[in-house]
């Protein structure tokens, strides 16, 4: 069970380097009373195509927000007050903007393009609707030739492609055991040939077993058809075995990303360092973990400066005073003031 | 890891015919528990006036003598013994010629109306009222679910701003006074409607156009205080159940599929919003029988509610009594089909039971 994962970040041929999404500058601010709450500052990052991007934070880190706002599923008061979510299509026509697109150009490119796993599989289906059914109106939703009896066979066929016996397409999500659900909610994902899948724990409410075989699948899928995916979670150690890069959040904003395994080696930022050393090591021997002290700031509050310079060990002068940019540091991108500039 | 793997997915792997087995046995079980309700209903209705102090039958035919000023027929006095009782005879006897009785759908002859059996009368008035009543019952439900659906999918929005405390105000007036104005303004004082009936006397009664005209026209005012007064319950309840639901993640789920927003409103959010209303609306029409009390008085509807309000004020018993069972037989039926039916809406009760 310690073997690493087939087809990890390791895989040269799984990331192919044209770019899918491109996300520059996004806000996300929840407009509540007076004083709005910053939930995302100044998101940017690039998805390729086939790859899997990690976000890891703590609960508050703003990486849920940052979900429903890539998706463009957000509801008040959430908005989105900053920034570009350019999609890049696969014919290789001009790139698009998803936050200026309108509801009807949205929900055109929803599934077919970007389609995403909620965190629990049980309240993701509708429990009165047979599973195969809820496959079978994304199907027809977006191809309008297809009749029903082709998708049905379709939805049979997704579900035997996770695991899942294609006779409980007929089953209502409740007949279904906690892993077979969650394989169905990807199967649902991938139904209709997404280029980019945003996975939002996924595995946080199977056992562990499971978890593995659902990480495993995930990543044999990936290889077979070929999508990227921006995969959110509170597990670090999960993140640096299955991403090929990873993105660690603070108080809403990135403040490291790099490839899993520079992360996992040589972690720059003194947070994502305090991150991997609380959890023990699979394949070395066991050191003293640390955890982080202190807990995630009060965003409607944010500390001045450096979010992370209350909680930090490493702190100097000035870290208080100015806000840290993310910059190449041998590698990887770190927003710490640890690494003057020019250094 | 094979055998964790087959272990995960077997004890969901059911074949159809248990299932299908148990989806009978659900349904026998229902129909058993109705039985009894129904055999409890009946056996009170035969107790009731036998547990009354004195002697009830007596009562009734002095009553009756009183009333019409002839001597009671014997079969009359024989049926009327049947139902509330014959001081001479034991209880088993009397439970058998009861149930003999009902059998034949006799209850009794009515003290008002003498000679004139309630079975009669209740058969006459029970159409008025499951038109008028049944009508719009369902008419209330429909529009006020369907109001709701709205207000609630976007709360907040300016036609939730608007109706729901409208509704809220709307549904605080007391029925009778509403009914009550309804009457004066549209009856009274503008004349489009009849002041009381449930029909134009002059004409004769039957499936010919001018009597069903006069039906809807003189059905129109009390229909409308009804579903007025009705409807705002509906729409409030509907409203928060889909206040709640639309936070679901299958919703969320449904709009990230890109499904247009009419299907996910109504088959993810509404259609799952609406079962807890479903059972509110099936007691609902199971009361219909019992007719719109407020409503055949304040118009003289000629329905089951009007029947019950001069039995009750002139003290006639027979009348009283069926009337009764018959609203506890039509409630019962009533719970039974919605049980059957919430079976069909909801497909996590049917594994229950």
């Amino acid at each position: 069970m310690t073997e690493t994962l087939p087809g990890t970040a390791t895989d040269p041929a799984a990331a192919p380097r044209d770019v899918v999404l491109d996300v520059r500058g996004l806000d996300v601010e929840y407009a509540t009373g007076d004083d709005p709450v910053r939930a995302c500052v100044d998101v940017s990052f690039t998805l390729h195509r086939g790859e899997i991007l990690g976000v890891a934070g703590e609960s508050g880190s703003g990486k849920s927000t940052l979900i429903t706002a890539l998706t463009r599923l957000q509801r008040p008061p959430a908005v989105t007050s900053a920034g570009q979510l350019l999609y890049h299509p696969r014919d290789g026509g001009p790139p698009v903007d998803l936050v200026t697109l309108s509801g009807r150009e949205l929900r055109r490119l929803r599934w077919t393009t970007l389609s995403i796993v909620l965190q629990s599989a049980m309240d993701a289906l509708n429990p009165v609707m047979r599973v195969g059914a809820q496959f079978v109106d994304a199907l027809r939703t977006h191809d309008r030739r297809l009749d029903k009896g082709a998708a049905w066979e379709r939805a049979a066929e997704l579900l035997g492609m996770v695991g899942v016996s294609a006779d409980r397409a007929r089953a209502y999500p409740h007949e279904l055991s906690g892993g077979m659900r969650q394989r169905a909610s990807i199967a649902l994902a991938l139904a209709c040939r997404p280029d980019l899948v945003v996975m939002d724990e996924p595995t946080t409410a199977v056992d562990v077993v499971m978890q593995r075989q659902i990480l495993a699948q995930v990543l044999r899928l990936r290889r077979e058809l070929g999508f990227a995916v921006v995969f959110v979670t509170h597990d670090l150690s999960l993140l640096l075995e299955l991403a090929d890069r990873v993105a660690i959040m603070y108080a809403g904003r990135i403040v490291e990303l790099g490839t899993s395994a520079s992360l996992y080696a040589e972690p720059r930022h003194p947070y994502t360092r305090g991150l991997r050393d609380s959890f023990p090591p699979l394949r070395a021997p066991l050191r003293r973990l640390t955890g982080i002290t202190g807990s995630p700031p009060d965003l409607r509050r944010p500390p001045s400066g450096c979010p992370f310079h209350p909680r930090c060990g490493q702190r100097f002068d000035g870290c208080d005073e100015r806000l840290p940019v993310l910059r190449d540091i041998g590698g990887n991108d770190v927003a710490c003031h640890l690494y003057p500039e020019g250094s | 890891m094979a055998t964790t793997l087959t272990s995960a997915d077997q004890p969901a792997t059911r074949t159809t015919a248990p299932r299908a087995r148990r989806r009978w046995g659900f349904l026998a079980r229902r129909l058993g528990f109705y039985a009894v309700a129904a055999a409890a209903a009946i056996v009170l209705n035969f107790l009731l006036p036998r547990l009354m102090p004195g002697d009830p039958s007596s009562a009734i035919v002095e009553e009756l003598e009183r009333v019409s000023g002839q001597q009671v027929p014997p079969e009359t006095l024989e049926s009327i013994r049947a139902i509330f009782g014959d001081p001479g005879q034991n209880l088993g006897e009397q439970f058998v010629s009861y149930l003999g009785q009902l059998a034949h759908l006799d209850l009794g002859v009515s003290i008002v109306n003498f000679p004139v059996p309630v079975s009669d009368l209740v058969w006459q008035a029970l159409p008025w009222t499951l038109l008028l009543v049944g009508v719009t019952t369902v008419l209330a439900f429909v529009v006020g679910t369907g109001l709701g659906v709205l207000a609630g999918w976007k709360a907040g929005s300016r036609f939730d701003a608007v109706v729901t405390p409208l509704t809220t105000f709307l549904s605080s007036v007391p029925y009778f006074w509403v009914a009550l104005l309804a009457l004066w303004v549209f009856g009274f004082l503008l004349g489009w409607f009849p002041l009381s009936g449930g029909y134009d006397p002059n004409l004769t009664e039957g499936l010919n156009l001018p009597f069903l005209a006069s039906v809807l026209h003189y059905g129109a005012l009390p229909a409308m205080t009804i579903v007025f007064s009705a409807f705002g319950g509906w729409l409030l309840g509907m409203r928060n159940m889909m206040v709640t639901t639309v936070r679901e993640d299958y919703v969320l789920l449904a709009q990230a599929k890109g499904l247009a927003p009419g299907r996910v409103m109504l088959r993810y959010a509404a259609r799952n919003a609406m079962l807890p209303s479903f059972t509110g609306f099936a007691m609902a029409l199971g009361g219909v029988v019992g007719g719109a009390l407020l409503t055949e008085i304040v118009f003289s509807y000629p329905g089951i509610g009007y029947l019950m309000y001069e039995a009750l004020q002139k003290r006639d018993y027979p009348m009283m009594q069926g009337v009764f069972l018959l609203i506890t037989l039509a409630v019962l039926v009533a719970n039974l089909v919605a049980d059957s039916v919430y079976v069909l809406l909801d497909p996590r009760i049917r594994e229950q039971g």
